[in-house]
């Protein structure tokens, strides 16, 4: 394989990665402030999609469509917490867990109704179709760099908030002790508020991005959750920097095993055969990555708590 | 229904059935009234591919309606994709429905768990769509009909296709399952150049970054994909961005009308092949093409067109002979004599159809992505499994 | 969590006693139920108490970890397909005279159930061993993932392994036999399910009261403790996971012969959600909230999907109120008991 095609690869390892992550911070940080496990999180990047999708579809507009996406995320996401999720703060991970699944039907089922169960048509704006081409020769698309480029720019800004801002004072001190915060006169239940629908915004974000260029269907958001927790479980629960590091490494994993594994096998059996059983490791190279992550670090590798 | 066994079913059991069917049938002789004949659809109706059943069942329902027949009852129910539920579904509909025919599954994995054994407690198994090698060679059943095509058909004529047009390379892909596997030898059944590279990708992948990346490097002539559903659609969007220059052929399932609108005119121009598209110029077609799009406010996909056709064959075995004469209405579905939306339409041996397949191209029509004719890649195509079939 | 009612002996005993009321009467009305559906010739409906008492089976090996040693699974769908698995390959090989191995000695597979149980229970319990003494070194939402990532990573070599089918499954084309019934017949195949879910119960009734059932119930309660005495939790988790893991395989053999067909959906992550659905909407850590709960699930799906395309709507809405405002589950609700966090 030519150096040009890795570092291709790497590209599309980093940008997938980078998507994962936008959906992993959510989790995360909902995690970490407030102790809750989200499987709805999934359906909120069906959300953004879909809000992108049928705004971009009645205005013509892409950039109407992200923002509308964002704004639709973050709203589904405070309302969901102030009507349910609340509740859930002070119950066992199991409860959390059930509610939450039923969520997921909830949102599914919910959308279906509303939109049909057809695909919905969502393409990438014309101001950043086709491909540009990067030192070395490498052809790339222009959308998939600018997605690289808006996951970086989102990550900055998530490390600058909880660094830099009273707001992630809070958020950092409601993860150490979340006791301790509300006596200090801080509104709890706000900032629980406000952390969800952050969390439900970069959610929808990525949900719109990624629909783009995927599909935007009904139950996309659930295989991008499984990654997103194994992303965030990789990093440590509760760590954004555990969990862009985690989505990085899904991300490479989960693109150079599609590439490389085949190819490997390929050196020592026949080329059909190589490729089958080559794309099967591949499929479950990411959980054999977690489970190993696990087993040395049963924290994940930035884990605050076990 | 009020049919005249119904009383009697409702109190025996389903050992006990078989033998009053035979009974009350030898009672009534050569009665005048037309035997009811009951349906039971399993289609896909809700969670991802849910537009496949409903084109299904809407074709379907299509022709039922426009017949009138008064002795038709269809009970429809969804299996949800998963194959334990259409287990479940079809253990309901012949133990306490008490169907005569099963139609409407649209996997071939879903077929597989249903199929072998409904045939085998003496039902009927119209396919609107899966059609997979098992059932088609050794495991073919004299009460098993494929409506739809063998599920190689439409990779095969791909391969023909890119013979015919002097294809020296191709880099081939599918999804790592069974359908995947199935297509890729099915269209080196028929091509004769070199596969550049073949590759199998995740089942339900949505990211194809790495696989693009692949096929820009390959040099291949042209590329063949099989990416049905969801899948396809995000390959083709990310295809179309990475600004490729190379022609790209694949079977019908990508490109059905029910999925193009959501890929957009990144489809426009690709080849793919079928049995079947709204442009075939027969009357029957006309009138369905016409009368779907009255009805349900969207042009007919091939999944529609299969359904509105298994009803069609149905329709035509019961003007002829009463379900509970098993062999008399076997025979009358065998003859297959109903007006196709395919225009030509006959059984091979092992009861799968023998018709040609044609060449599509995705064009806009005003506003509307949809396909038309461009050629024939094979000619009264039967399947490569029918010497297997013992029946 | 609520309380577990076989723990307290004597403190709560007219609760005890209104627990096992409730106990009985839904085992009486399972069976209860079969008969009836029997009696009247409504075949569908005793496939359909068939499936409730082996879901019951499979969710009766999560209780044992989920209820009474307080490990969330997300994984347990793995238990239950590959028990599904020993099934479907030993009779595949079995029907169609291919040996599944021929060394040491020829092997043809079966077509026994007995053969079939005892295999899948030794996969399952296997499986259960190296899943376990590895996701065992993790606890909390970091258990709960690994689990789920095992899960999927076995989902996903089910379905790219072509040998048995792949994401087609595996038909079995006629039902396993048993010495001396007849497991074509729905009534007895019901029965048959029927005693291997008492079996399993009493098993677990058993355990529980138990020395070990003890242990497993303080290694949820208080870990510190548990090591004060001189036993080590990790040990008593481990060997209730590896009971639990052959308990669920031995349900996913059963479930593979109700269908007569296996595949990779038996695997998936929204089986293991599923299990976990039928222990809430039962009662957690109640005896009988595996039956409770999968009879109740079954019954709303059953029902509700009669009633509208969109019925997962009203059932994520009707589970939703479960987990919020019922507590305790079917059988807490009937039966009372200490409801605390």
């Amino acid at each position: 394989m030519s150096m040009i095609l890795l570092i291709e690869q790497l590209l599309n390892g980093l940008q997938s990665g980078l998507m994962l992550f936008l959906m992993a911070a959510g989790l995360t940080l909902v995690f970490g402030v407030m102790g809750l496990i989200n499987l709805a999180h999934g359906s909120l990047y069906m959300v953004g999609a879909f809000a992108c999708a049928g705004v971009a579809a009645a205005t013509g507009s892409f950039w109407l469509g992200l923002a509308a996406s964002i704004a639709a995320a973050a709203a589904a996401g405070a309302i969901v917490e102030v009507a349910v999720i609340r509740r859930l703060y002070a119950r066992d991970h199991l409860d959390q867990v059930l509610a939450t699944f039923a969520l997921i039907l909830i949102f599914s089922e919910g959308t279906r109704w509303l939109y049909g169960s057809f695909p919905l048509y969502l393409n990438v704006p014309p101001s950043l179709s086709g491909s540009v081409t990067l030192p070395g020769g490498i052809q790339y698309s222009l959308f998939r760099l600018a997605i690289i480029g808006a996951g970086l720019a989102v990550a900055a800004g998530l490390f600058l908030l909880i660094g830099k801002t009273r707001i992630g004072v809070q958020v950092r001190a409601g993860e150490a002790d979340r006791e301790m915060i509300a006596a200090l006169g801080v509104d709890i239940r706000r900032l629980y508020t406000l952390v969800f629908a952050l969390g439900a915004a970069l959610a929808g974000m990525a949900g719109a991005l990624v629909g783009t260029i995927q599909s935007v269907q009904v139950g996309m958001g659930e295989p991008v959750l499984i990654l997103a927790f194994v992303v965030i479980v990789i990093g440590g629960i509760g760590s954004i920097k555990g969990a862009l590091i985690g989505a990085l490494l899904v991300g490479v994993t989960d693109t150079m095993g599609r590439v490389l594994l085949p190819s490997a096998f390929a050196l020592v059996m026949e080329t059909s055969a190589a490729t089958s059983m080559g794309a099967a490791l591949a499929s479950m190279a990411i959980y054999i990555l977690m489970a190993m992550v696990l087993i040395v670090k049963p924290g994940g590798l930035f884990g605050a708590r076990a | 229904m009020t049919g005249p066994k119904t009383g009697i079913h409702r109190e025996t059991r389903m050992t006990k059935y078989l033998t009053t069917t035979a009974l009350a049938l030898s009672m009534m002789g050569t009665a005048v009234m037309a035997e009811p004949v009951k349906v039971g659809m399993i289609t896909t109706l809700s969670g991802g591919g849910a537009s496949l059943g409903i084109d299904t069942r809407d074709g379907f329902m299509l022709a039922v309606e426009e017949a009138g027949n008064a002795d038709l009852e269809v009970v429809i129910e969804d299996d949800q994709r998963e194959p334990e539920v259409a287990v479940q579904l079809s253990d309901k509909m012949i133990q306490s429905e008490e169907v005569d025919v099963l139609t409407g599954i649209v996997w071939s994995n879903l077929a597989m768990a249903v199929v072998p054994g409904a045939v085998r407690q003496g039902k009927f198994y119209l396919s609107t769509n899966a059609a997979p090698s098992q059932l088609a060679g050794k495991g073919c059943h004299e009460n098993y009909f494929s409506v739809s095509y063998q599920n190689d058909n439409l990779h095969e004529a791909a391969g023909q296709y890119a013979t015919d047009e002097g294809f020296g390379s191709m880099f081939i892909m599918a999804p790592n399952y069974p359908a995947g596997q199935d297509s890729l030898s099915g269209f080196k059944r028929f091509y004769e150049g070199e596969v550049a590279s073949e590759v199998y990708t995740q089942l339900g992948q949505t990211d194809y970054a790495a696989e693009i990346a692949q096929i820009r490097d390959s040099g291949a002539d042209a590329l063949f994909f099989f990416l049905p559903g969801g899948m396809g659609i995000s390959f083709m969007k990310q295809w179309a961005e990475a600004g490729i220059d190379m022609p790209v052929v694949g079977p019908a399932f990508s490109f059905s009308q029910d999925i193009l609108p959501a890929i957009g005119e990144a489809a426009i121009g690709v080849k793919n092949t079928a049995q079947w598209s709204k442009d075939i110029d027969n009357a029957a077609n006309a009138h369905f093409v016409e009368a779907f799009e009255a009805k349900y406010d969207r042009l007919p996909s091939l999944y529609a067109a299969q359904g509105y056709d298994t009803a069609q064959l149905l329709l035509s075995a019961m003007d002829k002979a009463d379900v509970s004469d098993a062999d008399a209405f076997r025979e009358a579905l065998r003859a297959a004599e109903f007006d196709s939306v395919r225009g030509k339409f006959s059984f091979g041996p092992n009861q799968h159809p023998v018709q040609d397949i044609y060449v599509r191209e995705v064009v806009k029509e005003g506003e509307v992505l949809t396909n038309h004719i461009v050629g024939t890649a094979m000619t009264d195509r039967g399947d490569a499994y029918a010497d297997e079939c013992k029946m | 969590m609520s309380a577990v009612e076989i723990t307290a002996p004597g403190r709560r005993a007219g609760r005890m006693g209104r627990a096992q009321i409730v106990n009985v009467a839904l085992a009486l009305g399972l069976v209860g139920f079969g008969l009836g559906a029997w009696a009247t010739g409504e075949t569908f409906l005793i496939t359909l108490a068939t499936k409730v008492a082996i879901l019951g089976i499979a969710g009766a090996g999560l209780n044992l970890v989920l209820g009474f040693g307080g490990l969330v699974s997300f994984g347990h769908a793995a238990y239950f397909g590959l028990g599904g698995y020993a099934s479907g390959i030993l009779a595949h090989h079995a029907l169609n005279y291919t040996p599944m191995f021929e060394w040491p000695f020829v092997f043809e597979g079966s077509t026994s159930m007995p053969v079939i149980w005892i295999t899948a229970m030794l996969v399952g319990a296997l499986a259960a061993l190296l899943i376990g003494a590895l996701s065992l070194r993790t606890t909390g939402v970091y258990f709960i993932m690994i689990t789920l990532a095992f899960g999927q990573m076995i989902f996903y070599f089910a379905i790219s392994w072509p040998a048995y089918g792949g994401e087609d499954g595996l038909p079995i084309y006629v039902r396993n036999g048993f010495p001396g019934l007849n497991t074509l017949d729905p009534i007895q195949f019901f029965g048959l399910a029927c005693a291997v879910l008492f079996a399993v119960l009493g098993v677990t009734a058993m355990l529980v009261r138990s020395r070990f059932g003890l242990a497993l119930q303080a290694a949820r309660q208080n870990r510190q403790r548990l090591m004060a005495v001189g036993i080590r939790p990790g040990g008593v988790l481990l060997v209730a996971f590896v009971i639990s893991g052959a308990i669920t395989a031995l349900a996913g053999a059963l479930y593979a012969d109700l269908n007569r067909f296996v595949s990779p959906s038996m695997l998936s992550w929204h089986l293991s959600g599923e299990l976990l659905v039928f222990l809430i909407l039962g009662g957690t850590g109640r005896l009988f909230a595996p039956l409770a709960g999968a009879g109740l699930y079954i019954v709303l799906e059953h029902l509700l999907g009669g009633v509208s395309d969109h019925w997962q709507f009203f059932f994520g809405l009707m589970l939703l109120g479960v987990v919020l405002f019922a507590r305790g589950g079917v059988i807490g609700f009937l039966a009372g008991g200490k409801r605390n966090g």
